[in-house]
């Protein structure tokens, strides 16, 4: 049997369909599976995103040629059945199902399996191929429980608050930053944000995701018109000037990356939260599992390492070469979450 | 040990010495004395004595965890810690007892009486009943030491903070071979004298590079030596034994047995900062002679005759048994010097002889000859400076000659660990021979962060073949390597071996065609080797 889908060094490509998914050079037709800008890229002939992908999209990307799905919705592209469905990484997010003769492959895009509180959660998809990503893909790499993180940054927050601190928090622009934002308790204190979360903010409010109140932070905002303040910034803002108008803070990274202790002592933030919107080790074992797929693609992250595991027990696992970033702390594009 | 990991959690966290000078103080008031002891003896790195290797801690905790060995590995190559690895891989504890540091450390202790069954079933029992931080903490003792980001001289912040005593006594009381088994809070901290120990040494003075010679007023002022290149050590004589300390607090005196003549010859009631230097013929041997004696408990008869060393001596600290530290530089070397001139021409001691110089121009010149001579470059000390404890800047500065230099080609990038798990950050360089490129050396450090993220996103996307960890890259960056000397090297495949290689600088403005060749390399080594 041909595969359902191949590998090209345009992006994962279906023939049966003539359709691309997530691709990374331009091509006629493009599926996406979320917004951020290494999966959404310019430059397609025309787009297929659900319908809660496509504000960000038509945000980011501007005038594009974009039709939209629902989640568990059937289209029938060329010789391919495909349906989306949630992906449980940001409001909007997809695995792609392409079924073709009866066999089903699914590209997971980024994924997390626990639930964020904002996205719609993970639904493992049964299929005969599941193309993975494994940015955690090592056992290292436990999340902190959502109940026990809120808890974390709350305390964070109000001890700064009480000490006439400001809080510092760098998350990405889409998802991380809403993901926060869902968690925090407002009653600490005013709710500041970067102009790059804020416009992401605004998008899915517009699209009827309810979202603490945040006031974007011009630059008349400062510690004293906002003492005790909560500022989201995008990672590649803190540590710059524009953080200076907020006085005394206390700096923090949500990544994760936090795990690490090596990695929180480089970023020398004064605190460290472990939150992702990646599956962690756990994750991605229980998903693959979930799928009761028996063959594996790994595309992006400790490829070589989770191949090998896989293999071990007992799946056909492959690693394929993409351009998808996953989650990087090095990396300033804001919309890598 | 609850409160030890706050303490840990909060000086981990922070960047700011205030902040952990804080944590220090606020847990030196409040934690029970043993704990305290021990704390201070831990972040002095003073450990418990290994009970159980390394090896035996990797298969246990791949086993409670499920984990095949070689994932085990791979993730430990990731994390580049293995007590945070054993901790983050284990699965979460399901009880949590709150005991105190002393009670863990003990427990550690008393493994080491244990049968191997015993002791797993003890540690497996411990990592069950501690909460991560703690858990990383307890397996940390039973590995290593806790370079933790808290120098010395914090610790001392911190105490002084809480006692009331001042810093350069507390850092003397700290200083030396007591351990938490030989000293309480009481004798070592409390009790009010810092000599009740007879091999305990006094902080060692440090000197920063020199910036500028404008700031530095009339030559006069000052004293200028060379600076040897050896290991600085602090030799002393007291009680009618010698005990010889290495900067990092390395007690060395079995590994220079040829100093013990020295007891002899200085009187009782001495203390000397000085440099040991592998030297025969009144000149020093290269500092790769003096490597083979390093890290050697016992030394072969023979290599005590290939590669035999001596005190090269910078400065006198105790005479007659007195603290002399506040006495000015100059009469501290005159004593120094009436002291070795009157020992016989063997002993292994010498006075590292003041440079001569009348003007900032002399001394640069004089500076210029270092590498011939196998010196560093020169250190300048004002003559009325007293020694200070840690490094200082005003009264003494070193004055480094210039790193020899090379411009080489990147030809591998590997992921560096700890705080670089996600970057490429080490590299191996080759220089041309014709349309080939040698590789002859690494190198990890030198570039800011903001370089490593350029190349790590470039090695990314750049990468022609992988080998395990390393990833071969198109030669394309050439970057000045800088290093301190270069030895000819049987094992390497460039014929040569470079001493403290690092990256300078990117050469983004070279192109590879202009790097240095094979042949560039081997004049130096002819040169400088």
């Amino acid at each position: 049997m041909a595969d359902v889908l191949t590998f090209t060094d345009r992006g994962i490509y279906c023939p049966a369909g003539d359709f691309h998914i997530d691709p990374w050079q331009p091509v006629e037709r493009a599926l996406i599976t979320h917004g951020h800008s290494d999966h959404a890229r310019p430059g397609m002939g025309r787009y297929l995103a659900t319908t809660g992908t496509a504000p960000v999209m038509r945000h980011r990307l501007g005038e594009i040629t974009l039709d939209t799905i629902n989640y568990g919705e059937d289209r029938q592209i060329g010789n391919a059945k495909v349906s989306f469905h949630p992906a449980g990484h940001v409001p909007g997010s997809a695995q792609i199902r392409v079924e073709v003769k009866g066999e089903v492959w699914v590209v997971s895009g980024d994924y997390k399996t626990v639930a964020d509180g904002l996205s719609e959660p993970f639904e493992p998809v049964k299929c005969h191929a599941f193309i993975t990503e494994c940015t955690f893909g090592l056992p290292i790499f436990k999340w902190t429980p959502q109940d026990i993180l809120t808890e974390q940054i709350n305390n964070w927050w109000a001890t700064n608050a009480a000490a006439g601190r400001t809080s510092i928090l760098g998350a990405y622009a889409l998802g991380k930053a809403q993901r926060l934002l869902a968690t925090v308790n407002p009653d600490i204190g005013p709710i500041l944000t970067h102009g790059a979360i804020e416009n992401t903010n605004e998008v899915l409010r517009n699209q009827g995701i309810t979202l603490p109140q945040t006031t974007y932070a011009t630059a008349d905002i400062t510690a004293k018109t906002h003492p005790g303040a909560l500022v989201l910034a995008t990672p590649s803002a803190l540590g710059t000037t524009w953080t200076r108008r907020f006085g005394p803070a206390s700096t923090a990274f949500a990544s994760g990356w936090m795990a690490l202790r090596g990695v929180r002592r480089r970023r020398a933030a004064d605190r460290g939260f472990i939150v992702s919107d990646h599956a962690d080790w756990d994750g991605l074992n229980d998903a693959i599992r979930a799928t009761g797929a028996t063959k594996i693609f790994a595309t992006h992250g400790y490829t070589s390492v989770f191949q090998r595991w896989l293999t071990e027990q007992g799946y056909d696992a492959h690693v394929v070469s993409t351009d998808y970033h996953g989650e990087s702390l090095d990396n300033s594009e804001e919309s890598e979450a | 040990m609850k409160d030890f990991a706050t303490l840990f959690t909060r000086i981990d966290e922070s960047t700011k010495t205030t902040v952990k000078t804080a944590a220090l103080a606020d847990y030196f008031r409040t934690a029970d004395p043993s704990d305290k002891l021990w704390t201070i003896a831990l972040f002095t790195g003073r450990r418990p004595k290994r009970t159980i290797t390394a090896t035996r801690l990797r298969e246990w905790a791949a086993e409670v965890a499920g984990l095949p060995d070689w994932l085990f590995e791979e993730s430990y190559s990731i994390v580049g810690d293995l007590a945070e690895t054993i901790a983050l891989v284990l699965p979460p504890a399901e009880h949590d007892d709150d005991q105190s540091l002393t009670y863990w450390i003990n427990t550690i202790k008393t493994l080491s009486t244990l049968a191997e069954e015993d002791r797993k079933a003890g540690i497996l029992k411990a990592w069950n009943s501690l909460p991560t931080t703690q858990r990383f903490l307890f397996t940390k003792l039973l590995t290593g030491g806790f370079r933790i980001g808290v120098s010395a001289k914090l610790i001392t912040r911190a105490l002084a903070q809480t006692t009331g005593q001042p810093e350069p006594e507390l850092t003397h009381k700290l200083m030396g071979s007591w351990t938490p088994d030989t000293a309480t809070w009481e004798t070592l901290i409390e009790a009010d004298d810092p000599t009740a120990d007879l091999s305990r040494p006094y902080p060692f003075y440090l000197a920063y590079q020199l910036d500028s010679l404008d700031d530095l007023g009339p030559p006069a002022d000052w004293n200028a030596e060379r600076k040897w290149d050896g290991i600085r050590g602090q030799l002393i004589i007291r009680g009618g034994e010698h005990h010889l300390w290495s900067r990092g607090e390395d007690l060395m005196t079995d590994r220079f047995p040829e100093l013990s003549t020295l007891k002899d010859y200085l009187p009782d009631g001495t203390v000397i900062d000085g440099e040991i230097l592998a030297f025969a013929d009144e000149k020093p041997l290269s500092f790769n002679a003096l490597q083979k004696r390093i890290g050697r408990k016992t030394v072969p008869k023979k290599l005590l005759t290939e590669a035999p060393v001596i005190l090269m001596a910078y400065d006198l600290l105790e005479h007659q048994g007195q603290d002399i530290r506040q006495a000015p530089l100059a009469e501290r070397r005159n004593t120094l010097a009436s002291l070795i001139n009157q020992t016989p021409d063997e002993t292994p001691i010498r006075l590292s002889e003041a440079v001569d110089f009348a003007t900032w121009k002399d001394l640069a010149q004089a500076r210029d000859q270092s590498r011939d001579i196998g010196a560093e470059g020169l250190m300048l000390k004002r003559l009325d400076s007293p020694y200070l404890s840690g490094r200082k800047r005003g009264d003494w500065w070193k004055w480094k000659i210039d790193p020899l230099t090379i411009d080489a080609v990147m030809i591998y990038a590997q992921a560096g660990h700890g705080r670089r798990a996600n970057l490429f950050t080490d590299y191996t360089f080759a220089v041309r021979q014709g349309n080939d490129l040698v590789p002859f050396t690494k190198a990890y450090s030198g570039l800011t962060d903001a370089e490593f993220r350029e190349i790590t996103a470039w090695v990314r996307k750049n990468t022609l073949q992988r080998f395990g960890p390393v990833r071969q890259v198109p030669p394309t960056h050439v970057f000045e390597i800088a290093f301190e000397g270069i030895q000819a090297s049987p094992r390497h495949k460039s014929g040569v071996a470079l001493r403290f290689p690092r990256m300078l600088r990117w050469r983004k403005d070279k192109p590879v065609d202009e790097a240095n060749t094979l042949d560039d390399l081997k004049e130096m080594l002819a040169t400088y080797g």
